[in-house]
Formats: structure tokens, sequence, C-alpha cells
């Protein structure tokens, strides 16, 4: 029940995002869809990745956005003529090719599957088991992560620089 | 030795291969090589003298002596306690039952005419190095020198009548290049040609004749045919025709009339060249076969039965014939050529009289003298006359050359016959036995043939080397190289003749030479003094005329010009200036009257039917390109390629759009096929 | 609940996020749609891991939050340079591909 209500408010605020005219409001439709997506995640009982969703995402992500819009003087207020370009319709064809084929394809797959919960799942969505995962199996891609963002934080000063 | 006479007759090959490729770079320029050869092969030919010379005595000491004979081939067998020849041969190769082979056959006449072969051509090659000496094609000489003495050497050893005609062959193409040298001068050429085709000529008898004693005899070899030859009379008429055939032949080679007209034309050589196959070898060849095949001559023509035959009045004609066309001669060599083709003639009339080492004696002696005089007017042309030949611009050259006129002058007396000089004794020899058996006839020709030489001998010395001089050089003796050989043919000439001195009863040549085995029993007439002092006597005289003749001219002026004012002296003089229009009959009716027609009608072929042919097809050619080019190159193929490349750039520029240079378009198209493949794909795996 | 109800929208979000990405002008909308797609996987993996009981689906999701947010990092340095260098961030004049 939850999901369904959740679900409708994500797709809603999802297409808000791509056919809004105010760039303000797509951020903040954003906004909406990434915190039901951390919503989702607490329904599948994977509390951690939903507070990192919550805080990385739309804290720091769409702050970002935010910068981003500012900087680049986007102009506030509506401006539906500037915002889509030419290819709209058949952009719309492909995403719904696309919707089309994932759909019947996950229809053909996992049609009647259902989702078992269950204390080990919970077990599952904390932290502590996380935490030791990560560290226990997954500790190089983790270093090798952290020397992503080191790189991303410094090409991103570099190209912002103005010189 | 005897057994190995092929090595004489290869060492000069060898040389012609060797200076043919090698010549030019050796330091004589490949006359050291030449020289080598010929001197090696005249001291194998001497060896082989000595040994045969032994082999004949040993064999009149009668049986037991064998030893130092080779092979241990006993010399006597035949009843009549004679000396076999010695023959070696190999077979070649078979075909059809006969048997082709090559070898060697040596008796007395073979070593003799090896001897005389590689002496001459030794001297001539010595002799050459002066004279030849600032030739442009010396070494191509000495080559063709080398090749002519090995071809010779070849014809002389021949065991059968097919390597004969090889040799035959052979000397004939080296007499031509040889004649041909300076072949820049277009006379030359023709006088190379004509002795070639004259020749030719003569060798259709000769081949025919070959053919004959073949089928009749049934081999090639020596020994057998003249075997058959002797066996008797039942085979008289196909040894007459083989006869004919072959003393056509000998005319060709030997000059005798009617078809000696190419050895004067062939005085375009170098003198040295003349000397040599002129004189000296080549032109004997004819004799040699005469000599060599005798039973056949013998038997063929009846010579036993004396009177006239075939042989002996070719000769006999012959002997007219040149000496009389010797005495209007203004080229010194032209004059000894027309002497050469008279001595000839006396070769081949004591072979028809059944004088057959009287024959092969004179051989003998006048390729010495003959060579001799030959060399010797080399000698003028070279030191005298600055290489002209024409008696007219001579004179008075004895003071200036005294080595050359001394041993001219020998010669000349040994050809005249003149006690006791070499030609006496030979030239003797032939008259005494055409004096016999009913020749008669010949004698007579024989002895107005020595006047005749006599006086037409001293009219060119006279021309040469008295009175005054006429040139405009400066005449001086030649050098060693030409004039050591002049003194050794001299001393020659001179004791030459003792080696069958019959009145004083040596006969070491008939005794070396004349075959005993499968030999007509000739007669030998005996040495008649009367008769001898006669030709002395008629000699003299001629010389004596000539003499007078010649020093007295100033004076005799109701003598002098008389060619001209007098009708029936001049016709006499034109009709020996034109050779007895025999040239004339040769040249401008015979070759003439078949040539010409034959010329007009294929230049008739050439131009119209050749060449229209090949214009019409050339025409026809032109017209299809011109249509391939307008129609089908123009039109159609231009058009295609253009239309082609039309619809590729209209193409081009339909796809130039898709590069729209917008990255969202591009990934439009990235999603949108991802989306069709993966229904694709999802199509495909559900179904 | 029913796994393809998670999928399902994980797909429509995807869906939503590639025409977003193919039909929006700004940068930085697009770089927004961009983050919807991701969003869209990370539902999936987390769906999956809880169907699967499998933690690795957690993990990966977090990693592809940390990806995404370095990749918004650069991707908005860069739509600056472009609105630096064009004076507008309108991505139909960044055009010099075009051939």
């Amino acid at each position: 029940m939850v999901f369904w209500v959740l679900a409708l408010a994500m797709g809603g605020a999802a297409i808000g995002v791509v056919r809004s005219n105010d760039v303000v409001h797509s951020v903040l439709f954003l906004v909406v869809v990434l915190a039901g997506a951390a919503a989702q995640y607490i329904l599948l009982a994977a509390e951690f990745v939903a507070w990192v969703q919550v805080l990385i995402y739309i804290g720091a992500v769409v702050v970002l956005f935010l910068f981003g819009v500012m900087l680049t003087r986007a102009p506030m207020g509506d401006d539906g003529a500037h915002l889509n370009n030419d290819q709209r319709g058949a952009a719309a064809v492909v995403a719904l090719l696309i919707f089309g084929v994932l759909t019947a394809l996950l229809v053909d797959a996992f049609g009647g599957q259902e989702i078992r919960f269950g204390a080990d799942l919970v077990a599952q969505g904390r932290p502590q088991a996380i935490g030791s995962d990560l560290f226990r199996n997954f500790v190089v891609p983790f270093e090798v992560l952290s020397m992503l963002l080191l790189a991303a934080l410094v090409g991103a000063v570099v190209l912002a620089r103005k010189d | 030795m005897l057994n190995s006479v092929w090595i004489i007759v290869a060492l000069p090959a060898l040389s012609f291969v060797i200076i043919l490729f090698f010549g030019k770079r050796l330091p004589k320029h490949g006359a050291e090589v030449a020289i080598t050869a010929v001197a090696a092969s005249f001291i194998g030919s001497c060896w082989a003298a000595v040994e045969w010379i032994d082999r004949v005595n040993a064999s009149e000491h009668a049986a037991g002596i064998v030893g130092f004979f080779g092979k241990g081939m006993m010399p006597s067998d035949s009843a009549n306690g004679g000396v076999e020849p010695v023959v070696n041969s190999l077979t070649w190769w078979q075909s059809g039952g006969i048997d082709f082979g090559v070898g060697t056959y040596v008796d007395g006449l073979t070593v003799m005419m090896m001897f005389v072969v590689t002496l001459i051509s030794l001297l001539v090659h010595i002799y050459s190095t002066g004279y030849m000496h600032d030739d442009k094609r010396y070494t191509w000489y000495y080559a063709g020198l080398s090749l002519f003495t090995a071809s010779m050497l070849t014809l002389v050893v021949a065991s059968g009548t097919l390597q004969m005609l090889v040799g035959w062959e052979l000397v004939g193409l080296c007499s031509f290049m040889l004649i041909g040298f300076w072949w820049e001068d277009r006379e030359n050429s023709r006088a190379a040609i004509k002795a070639f085709l004259t020749t030719r000529t003569g060798d259709i008898g000769l081949i025919i004749g070959i053919i004959i004693l073949f089928t009749a005899a049934g081999t090639f070899n020596i020994a057998g045919t003249n075997a058959y030859a002797l066996q008797g009379a039942n085979n008289h008429d196909i040894l007459l025709i083989a006869s004919i055939c072959l003393l056509i032949g000998i005319m060709g080679k030997s000059g005798q009339f009617p078809l000696h007209t190419w050895l004067p034309d062939a005085m375009a050589g170098p003198t040295p060249v003349s000397a040599l196959i002129h004189a000296a070898t080549m032109v004997v060849a004819g004799v040699y076969l005469g000599a060599r095949l005798y039973p056949v001559f013998y038997e063929g023509f009846s010579i036993s039965n004396g009177g006239i035959n075939m042989m002996a009045l070719v000769g006999g004609i012959t002997i007219l014939v040149g000496a009389s066309l010797a005495f209007v001669q203004r080229d010194i060599k032209k004059v000894l050529a027309y002497s050469t083709i008279s001595q000839l003639g006396y070769m081949v009339m004591a072979l028809g009289v059944g004088a057959w080492v009287a024959a092969v004696f004179h051989l003998f002696t006048h390729a010495i003298f003959k060579a001799l005089l030959f060399l010797g007017a080399g000698s003028v042309s070279h030191g005298g006359t600055h290489h002209s030949f024409d008696m007219r611009e001579m004179g008075g050259l004895r003071k200036k050359m005294p080595i050359t006129f001394w041993t001219f002058i020998i010669g000349s007396l040994a050809l005249a016959g003149i006690f006791p000089l070499a030609g006496f004794w030979s030239k003797d020899e032939i008259l005494v036995n055409a004096g016999s058996q009913g020749f008669e006839l010949f004698l007579i020709i024989g002895l107005v043939g020595a006047f005749l030489t006599a006086a037409y001998m001293t009219r060119c010395v006279y021309l040469t080397f008295f009175g005054e001089y006429r040139g405009k050089h400066h005449p001086h003796e030649s050098e060693r190289s030409i004039t050591t050989p002049l003194i050794i043919l001299a001393g020659l000439a001179i004791v030459g003749g003792m080696i069958n001195a019959t009145p004083l009863g040596i006969k070491k040549f008939t005794e070396w030479v004349e075959p005993t085995t499968n030999f007509p029993k000739v007669v030998h007439a005996e040495f008649d003094v009367p008769l001898a002092v006669i030709s002395v006597s008629i000699a003299l005289l001629a010389i004596g005329v000539m003499s007078y003749f010649m020093f007295r001219r100033e004076e005799l002026t109701k003598f002098k010009g008389l060619t001209q004012r007098n009708r029936l002296a001049r016709s006499g003089y034109t009709l020996l200036e034109r050779k007895y229009y025999l040239d004339y009959l040769y040249e401008n009716v015979i070759v003439e009257g078949i040539r010409t027609p034959i010329a007009r009608a294929m230049y008739w072929f050439n131009q119209t039917v050749i060449d229209g042919l090949v214009n019409f097809l050339g025409r026809g050619a032109v017209r299809v390109g011109r249509f391939a080019y307008e129609n089908i190159d123009q039109r159609g193929i231009d058009r295609a390629i253009n239309a082609s490349a039309n619809e590729i750039g209209a193409a081009g520029g339909v796809l130039q759009r898709v590069q729209s240079g917008s990255v969202q378009r591009y990934a439009l198209y990235i999603f949108a096929a991802v989306g069709v493949m993966s229904v694709a794909l999802f199509v495909l795996s559900v179904s | 609940m029913e796994l393809n109800q998670f999928l399902i929208l994980s797909a429509f979000i995807f869906a939503v996020g590639v025409y977003g990405v193919l039909a929006r002008r700004n940068g930085v909308l697009v770089l927004m749609s961009i983050e919807l797609m991701l969003n869209a996987v990370n539902i999936n993996l987390i769906a999956f891991s809880a169907f699967n009981h499998n933690i690795r689906g957690n993990i990966f999701a977090l990693f592809i939050t940390a990806i995404a947010a370095a990749e918004v990092g650069v991707g908005l340095a860069i739509v600056l340079l472009i609105y630096r260098n064009l004076r507008s961030p309108d991505l139909d004049r960044v055009e010099q591909l075009k051939g």
C-alpha cells in the first residue's frame, strides 16, 4: 500500500523533472524522486542505503545542482521554450520503447515472484552487516572509490578554475 | 704418334677456341697461341713422319720387328709386302644400320700432307705477325688461321669420305671468311662469295660422288672404298660416274677449268692467306682427294688403258688456260693466282696419266715455291709499294729489297722447273709419265705449259724487280718476321727436290709416300734424260725470249703498242683480258638470267600483295578504333561513370546530415538502437 | 510485495530519465536526468538484493551512489565551462562535432 503511494509520487515527480519548464521546479521534483527512492529502500529493509541516499543525494547532489543552476544563470522562472530541444518527439518514442521492452522483459522473467521478508533481511540492511561485508570483501573497490572521489574533486576544481 | 694424330688436328682447333674467347686480352693478341699450336702440330707431324718412315723401313726388312710401333699393328701383311696404314676410328652414331664413324687414316700421303700443311701454316703464322701487324682484326685473323689449319688437317687425316667432306666444307668456310677479311670494301665480300659459291657448285659433284660410292661400296671408309674400286671390271660404270662427280668437286676446289674463276678474285684476301690457302693447302684438297681415292679414278677413267681421259684433259686445259691468262695481269698476285691454277692443272693431269707419285710430289714442291712466291709478293707490297700489288707501280726493287728479290728469283726458277731446283724434279716426273703409254698429247701440253710458265714468270719478275721504280713511295726491305720465312722456303725450294731425285737413284719420296695397299699397279716411267734436257731448254728459251722482250722493250718499237694497233692482236688481248669471257658467261648470262625475273616477281608480290594486305588491315583497325572511341568510350562508359559518381555525391550529402554535431542527437540514436536491439533479442528469446 | 513492482517502477523512472537526457536543452537538466537513471538502477539493485537475500546489492548501490556524486561534481564543472565559453547553458549551441 505504502509502496503504491510512493510509486505514484515518484513517477509523477520524475515526469515533472523532465517536463517542467522551470529549472528550479525540476530540481525540487528531483528531490521528491530521491526521497521517494529512500523510502523505497526502507520498505526493502535497506536502512543504511536509505540514509546514505538521503544524506548524499539530497544533501549534497541536489545542493550541487542548485549551485550549478545558480552559476549558469539559468533563467529562473518560466522558460519553457528554452529548455526542451527539437527531438522531444523522438525522445518520447525512444523512452517509451525502452520502457516497453523492459516491462515486457520483467514480466516475462520475474512475473509473480515475491519478496520474502525475514529477520535475515532486516539484519542484512543494518550498517553492521554492510560495514563488515564492505570492509571484508570489498576493501579494494572501496579504496579505489576513494581515489575516484579524490580525482573527481581535483578534476572539478581544475575544470572550474577561472583562468 | 701415328695412333694419336688426332692431337695434331685438335691443337689448332683448341687454339681457335682459345683465341676466340681470350685472344683480345693476351699480350700478343692471340698470335702467340696460334703460333704455339701450329708449331706443336708441326712437331707432331714431323714426329709422325719419322715414325712412318721407320714403319716403312721396318717392313722392307721383312717381318719380325715389332717393338716400337705403338699398338702392335704389324706393318706388312699382304702378299706384295705392303705397308699397312694406321687406321683408328670410332663410331659416332649409327642410323639405319649405317655406321657413321670418325677416325684417322695415316699413311705416307697423310704424313706428307700434314707435314706440308703445318709447315706452311707455321711459316705463314710467323710471317703474319709482321704483315698484319697493324690490322684491327688481328686476333680474329689468327683465329681464322687456326681454324683453317685444323680443318685442313681434319680433311687430310680423314678415315672416311664423310669426314673428308666435313673438312672440305670447313676449309671452304674458312677460305670465305679469310678472303673477305677486309669486308668493308665491297669487292672483297663479292670475291669471297664468288669463291664460296663456285666451290659450292663443285661440291654438288663431290657429294653425289660420295653418295654413289657409298651405295656401291657399302661403306664410307677410304680403305673399304678403295678395295671395292680395285675389285674388277664389273663395277666400271658406277666408278666412272662416281669419278666424274668427284672430278667436278676437284674442279671447284682446285680451280680447274671451268670452275677456276674464283681463284684470281680470291686474291682480295690478305697475302699470307693467299699463300696458305690458295697456293699451298686448300686448293690442293682436290688433288689430295684424287690421290686418296685414286683407285676409283684409276678404274673409273681406265687410266691404265692410256689415251685421253677426262681427268687428264681437264688438267691439260687448265694448264693452258691458267698460263695464258697469267700474261695479261697487272696485279702480281693475280699472276701468281693464274700460275697456281696452271700448276694445279699439272697435278690433275698427272693423276690423269697415272703418275700418282709425280702428282703428289709436285703438290709437295709446288706448296713450297708457290708459298714462297706469294709471301715474296706480300713482302714487296709491304715494304716496297705501300700495300699495292699493281706491277705498274713497281720496278727496280732488286736493289732496295735484296732478300725479297733473291728469294723470289729462286721461287720463280723453281716454278719454271730449272735444274736443280725443286720444281724441276717434280715437273719432269710428270712430263716423263705423260710421255709414255699413249699420253703423248699431254706431254705436249705439259711442255707448252712449261714454256708459258717460264715466260710469264720472267715478265712478272722483270716488271717487279728490274727497270726503274715507277711508284711514289720509298721502298725498303721488309722486317725479319717477313723475310725469315722467305729464306726458309727458298732453302727448301733448293733442296726439296732431292728427296725424289730419280735419276740419281733417290726415290725416297716414292718409297715413303706411295700407298702399297689398295692401290692400283701404276706404272712408273723411268727417268728420261733427253726429255729432261728438252724441258729445261724450253724453260730457258722462254726466259731468254721474254727477257729480251722485256729488257729491250724500249727499242722494239714495232712491238710497242701492238695490241692497240693491230686488230687481231687486240682481240686476242681482249680475250685474255676478259679471261676468256668465262666470268661474263657466269655472272651476266647465267646468274642474271635467273636472278632478275625472280627478283622482279618478288618485288611485285611484296608491293602489291603483301603491302596491300597490310594497308587494308591497318585502315580497318583505325576505323574500328575510332568507332569504339566515339560511341562506346565517350557515350557509354563515361556517362555511366559520371552518373554513378553523382549518385554517390548525393548519398553523401544525405548522410552528411546525420552528423549534426549535437551530442543529444547522437544519444538519441544510441538509445533508439539499444531499444530496438533489446526488442529483437527479447522476441528471439521468447519465441 | 511482488518483486516486479519495484522493478517496473525502476524501469519507469529509467525511461523517464532517458527522455530527459534526450529532450532537455539545459546541461544541468540533463545531469539531473542522468541522476534519475542512476537512481532507478539503485532501486533495481536493492530490490534484487532483498529478493535474493544477498547483501551485495546494497553494497553495489552504495558504490553507485558515491560514483554518481562524483560524476555530478565533474559534470557540473563541465557545464560551467560550457556556460563560460558560450555564454549560455544551452546544449544546442554545443555543436563543434558537426560534420
